[in-house]
């Protein structure tokens, strides 16, 4: 099963028949397993209770692709693709139209769906993908001979192409940074950027700026926070009342939003920090769990689930988006003599969100280079060497908490701004654990990487949002499989924050 | 009880003309019911090189680590003095002791490895450049002062690294450095801190001869050019008693010697503490001689 | 009513009933975390496959005829046991193995996309509404009264405390005693150097994963009698209780587990009895924390004592 008993791949080598069968015997077996329960049998409601609907022909399905799966994989990494690519071939040749015509409906449709393995549609998708998947690196092998057979068995097909891009992206970086900037800012006036478009692109712009904010915290000062929904909250929450108790507006609340955040970073962070890695992990998803906890049940003062609504809108200089002022003021439109159009808001939400990434990206870029920053690295690295070179360990990582917290407090007063309505629900696990997710993805430390990470993790599933119930899956396998495939994320790199020489040396 | 009987007197008289730099009385150190350390008292003098030897086990880097501030002694005064101030040590938190100007290395080196090599050195001036960017305010805006003190800790570094031999290697991450390399590196990130005291916990374990006569050449130099005292743990005898002016030797928690190399090197304690407890006093001259010569201390 | 001792009795039963749900589960995280230093997060899911997969084994007795309850009860934990255990298997394999190398972050961002997936997976499956089940253990007898206020101990929660306290000795056994005992320590202790001296370190991991599958399953079982409903959702809630249990008790402490376990449960218990239910929870990550500020590796866990 591993591969350092696999052959040399120059040569085909001896192939245990046996062996194969053996290996695709145990998997078929382990499938058996997998799905005797969950996939054989459904349970269902009927009057006076559960029953249980069998399936008998999935699992006897997903026993035999397992079997055949692994018995390609064999062969593959025999070196032997020929019958794997025909295999895989015909079995593509057969799924494809079948899946096609079952979409349809009709007659042939219920045909189709018999001759398919299984009853659920998506199911017979993900084994088309997987076969196309075998056939191509087969067909790869078959026609390459052994190279592209070699990177097929090193497990990592485009691992090394990753870490070229990588490096490319480095030293076209200079370049490709001003002209993504520029695309950034023409995004809203591109044909294509319809409402749904611009939508999506404020929220993988907030994820852009959260996980920027937590790249602080994780990345730069190597703690990790699995609570940080905790401050979006309370930057969320501090506007809304803000706003909605007080009458006050958004620029004017932004930064007591950020100063909240911050104070109750600070506030959790005190008691914790000394603590280590995997504690500190489960102490501070605590704090996010409490914080939420507290947003539910707190009803005299945040609604409990009801949550708050009629959070205003932010203005233009006090120049609100709405299509009839009342009398005696100006909106945006009439102010600049333009037709009333409501995407205007939208852009104009845009525009908020990007100014605030951006300005969280510059804080970071720069803060890394002052000496708080080179002592959050150095903390990262080696607590003890640092605090020997006279690092005050609590007060270093209280920074780096407060901070990263004060950018989760503006952008949560963002969220609640553009949503107008927030409740404990936006808060929960999940989002600290997808904010997590996209630092880490995204190569730890790495700016450029959070961008490609949130496009990925936010901006695809929401593009398929039509696959509603399919996208969570989704979202959990992307995640195991890019870090199965690049665990150190996808833009790993660290540039230092000064040079003795080179490009970008200190003068002498 | 802190010095044995049959320790021989230093030939050099140790009476420095100031009051010495470091003043380590009756320190002890108690894990549980063990006694690591028990009731050692020695002193350092500025500019000195101040070895400390012993078996292992003896308790010497339990003296580091409560002299540096990561054990709380359990007993004891540790007085460090300079810059016009004393300071009492075992009071004291572990930054808050670096920044009285108490810099030390570690046995197993403990670089930034992640960071490069000029990263490492320019983060050991860490409270000089917090200072100078106001907390990270000025910093953050960019005024002219703290460009003036970051262009000093460049400079510092800069100089460091030329002193090391790693000026090529300085934009490299510390972490792929060679050990011997990694070993200098380490040494010149404590001297960043403009420490009064240098504490290095076996330099030269793992070095080849070369690279520990570089490393003797380094000591020698920074106690020559830099207002700085030295203490040293070391197995490498060949380097303590060439270069040491003055060695402390524990065992057993105990301090049994304390004076110039030569005195320690013929003090029977020692002598006994390095063979074993074989036969105390009867230890024959065969033995004795191979001990010395094991332990690096023959002539 | 509320400050009689009977009172207490009652929610004290009710907490050390849920802590030996929170306690079988933890054991998972603490032998995972012991030998491969990583949270499994995903382990929250493989307690609610557990309970699923109980859920399906009791419809499918029930469709069988099959009606006498302890073989019933002995054929649905046998059931669960193994195909759960087979996720549990086929977790470290396909998710984790590939990372064993990896940085610990990239582990932990694995096990929360597993947990996403598996969450998922099971609603597929199975779809999200709650699943009720009848109560197949009833009955019970008083053991206390004041007035009208009965405190009865019902067989469920007897045959819930014996088979915790039966699959705790045996596994403590197994760890204790037992060859692949000794391998999982010395994998815990030194993975490379186990590797030379012959422990097949592959089948070790893997062994303690099928381990706590096998608990967490366990835990499912016991938890769909209990409550007599289940979703898909009821992993996250009970994973995270679970590694708050490991953590309090002491990480890779397999009695600070069962212990941790325990307190959590009559913490949530008892707060709720007393005072409210919205904020037990509160109550028990704020528990967590003073522990761990005063005691930063747990109630059992081996202080860490800094080498330098």
């Amino acid at each position: 099963m591993t591969d350092a008993t696999a052959p040399p791949p120059s040569a085909p080598g001896p192939f245990h028949v046996r062996g194969a069968l053996k290996e695709a015997g145990l998997a078929a077996f382990v499938m058996l397993g997998l799905s005797l329960a969950l996939i054989g049998a459904r349970i269902d409601d009927v009057s006076g209770g559960l029953a249980v609907r069998w399936r008998p022909f999935d699992v006897l399905a997903a026993v035999v692709v397992a079997f055949l799966g692994r018995l390609g994989l064999a062969f593959l990494r025999a070196g032997r693709p020929a019958p794997v690519a025909l295999a895989s071939g015909l079995s593509c040749a057969a799924l494809a139209p079948l899946l096609a015509v079952s979409a349809t409906g009709g007659g042939a449709a219920d045909w189709a769906r018999t001759a398919l393995p299984f009853s659920g549609f998506a199911v017979n998708v993900l084994v088309l993908v997987v076969v196309v998947v075998l056939a191509l690196r087969a067909g790869l092998a078959w026609r390459f001979g052994a190279r592209a057979g070699a990177r097929a068995r090193a497990g990592a097909p485009g691992a090394e192409t990753m870490d070229r891009l990588a490096s490319v992206a480095r030293r076209a970086a200079v370049h490709a940074v001003p002209v993504l900037l520029l695309a950034a800012v023409l995004f809203p006036f591109l044909p294509f950027a319809d409402r749904r478009i611009l939508d999506i692109a404020i929220l993988v712009v907030t994820y852009v700026m959260l996980g920027w904010g937590l790249n602080i915290v994780v990345g730069l000062a190597g703690l990790l926070d699995l609570g940080y929904v905790a401050f979006y909250a309370v930057g969320a929450y501090a506007y809304a009342l803000l706003a909605t108790e007080m009458g006050l507006g958004f620029w004017l609340c932004l930064p007591f939003a950020g100063v909240m955040a911050a104070l109750a970073g600070v506030l959790l962070g005190f008691p914790v920090l000394r603590l280590r890695g995997d504690y500190l992990a489960i102490v501070t998803l605590g704090f996010g769990e409490m914080i939420r906890i507290v947003l539910l049940n707190w009803y005299e003062v945040t609604n409990g689930p009801d949550g708050i609504s009629g959070i205003p809108k932010p203005t233009f200089f006090g120049l609100p988006f709405v299509r009839s002022p009342p009398e005696g003021t100006e909106s945006f439109h009439t102010f600049f003599g333009l037709a009333y159009a409501p995407i205007d808001r939208i852009v104009f939400l845009y525009y908020v969100i990007l100014a605030m990434a951006l300005i969280t990206n510059q804080f970071t870029l720069r803060i890394r280079k002052l000496p708080v920053g080179r002592a959050w690295e150095a903390l990262r690295e080696d607590e003890t060497a640092s605090r020997s070179l006279g690092i005050n360990p609590r007060n270093t990582k209280l920074t780096a908490f407060g901070i990263g917290a004060m950018f989760a407090g503006f952008a949560g007063s963002f969220f609640a701004t553009r949503q107008g309505f927030i409740s404990p629900e936006s808060f929960v696990f999940i989002e600290s654990a997808v904010i997590l997710a996209i630092v880490v993805l995204g190569g730890m430390g790495s700016q450029v990487g959070v961008v490609l990470a949130a496009v990925l993790l936010i901006g695809l599933p929401e593009i398929f949002r039509d696959l509603q119930e399919f996208r969570m899956l989704a979202f959990g396998a992307t995640m195991v499989l890019i870090m199965t495939w690049r665990p150190r994320g996808l833009l790993a790199h660290r540039e230092p924050t000064i040079r003795l020489s080179g490009k970008g040396a200190v003068r002498r | 009880m802190t010095t044995a009987p049959d320790t021989t007197e230093p030939a050099r008289p140790f009476s420095p003309p100031q009051r010495p730099l470091l003043d380590v009385e009756h320190l002890t150190m108690r894990f549980g019911g063990l006694v690591a350390v028990d009731d050692v008292s020695f002193a350092a003098a500025p500019g000195d090189i101040t070895a400390i030897i012993g078996p292992n086990g003896a308790g010497k880097t339990t003296v580091f680590n409560c002299l540096t501030g990561f054990y709380r002694p359990s007993v004891g005064r540790l007085a460090l003095r300079g810059n016009g101030r004393e300071y009492l040590l075992e009071r004291m938190e572990c930054h808050d002791i670096a920044r009285a100007g108490m810099a030390r290395t570690f046995q197993s080196i403990r670089l930034f490895p992640r960071m490069s090599a000029f990263e490492n050195l320019v983060v050991a001036q860490h409270n000089k450049l917090m200072r100078a960017s106001g907390y990270t305010v000025f910093g953050l805006l960019g005024t002219r002062s703290y460009a003036e003190a970051e262009a000093g800790a460049v400079e510092l570094a800069r100089y460091w690294l030329e002193k090391i031999g790693l000026v090529d290697r300085a934009d490299d991450d510390a972490g792929n450095l060679a050990y011997g390399q990694q070993r200098r590196l380490e040494i010149a990130r404590a001297m960043c801190t403009e420490p009064l005291l240098l504490c290095l916990d076996e330099p030269a374990a793992g070095l080849n001869p070369r690279e520990s006569a570089e490393l003797e050449e380094l000591l020698l130099f920074v106690r020559e050019r830099h207002d700085v005292g030295i203490l040293l743990i070391e197995h490498d005898m060949s380097v303590v008693m060439k270069i040491s002016d003055r060695i402390v030797v524990l065992d057993h928690g105990r301090k049994i010697a304390d004076g110039t190399p030569a005195a320690v090197r013929g003090a029977p304690a020692v002598i006994r503490a390095y063979l074993g407890e074989a036969d105390g006093a009867d230890t024959d001259t065969h033995t004795r001689a191979d001990t010395r010569r094991d332990a690096g201390m023959g002539a | 009513m509320l400050g009689t001792f009977e009172y207490f009795v009652d929610q004290a039963i009710n907490g050390i009933t849920l802590g030996a749900i929170y306690g079988l589960i933890a054991i998972g995280y603490t032998l995972v975390y012991g030998i491969v230093g990583m949270i499994n997060f995903a382990h929250g899911e493989i307690f609610m496959i557990g309970a699923f997969v109980s859920i399906i084994a009791f419809l499918t007795l029930g469709f069988l005829g099959l009606t006498w309850v302890p073989l019933a009860l002995l054929l649905v934990l046998v059931a669960t046991m193994l195909l759960t255990a087979v996720y549990g298997w086929a977790l470290e394999r396909f998710a984790y193995r590939p990372l064993r190398r990896s940085p610990r972050l990239a582990a932990l961002i694995t096990a929360i996309g597993m947990s996403i997936f598996l969450q998922n997976y099971v609603q597929l499956l199975q779809g999200a509404r709650n699943k009720p089940l009848q109560q197949v253990i009833g009955g019970g007898f008083e053991i206390m009264r004041e007035g009208d206020y009965v405190v009865t101990l019902s067989y469920l929660q007897i045959f819930i405390l014996l088979l915790t306290v039966v699959l705790m000795a045996v596994f403590t056994l197994v760890i204790g005693r037992t060859a692949l005992g000794r391998e999982q320590r010395a994998c815990e202790q030194d993975r490379d150097m186990a590797s030379l001296l012959g422990v097949n370190v592959d089948r070790t991991i893997s062994l303690t994963f099928v381990m706590g599958a096998v608990l967490a399953s366990v835990a499912g079982l016991v938890f769909l009698l209990n409550y007599g409903v289940i979703d898909f959702y009821i992993g996250f809630l009970a994973g995270i209780k679970a590694f708050t249990a490991a953590v309090l008790g002491g990480i890779g402490s397999v009695p600070g587990a069962m212990l941790g376990g325990l307190l959590i449960g009559l913490i949530e218990a008892l707060w709720s009895g007393y005072f409210t239910v919205e904020y037990k929870d509160v109550a028990a990550f704020s528990i967590l924390v003073l522990v761990l500020i005063f005691r930063p590796t747990g109630l059992l866990g081996t202080p860490d004592v800094e080498k330098v």
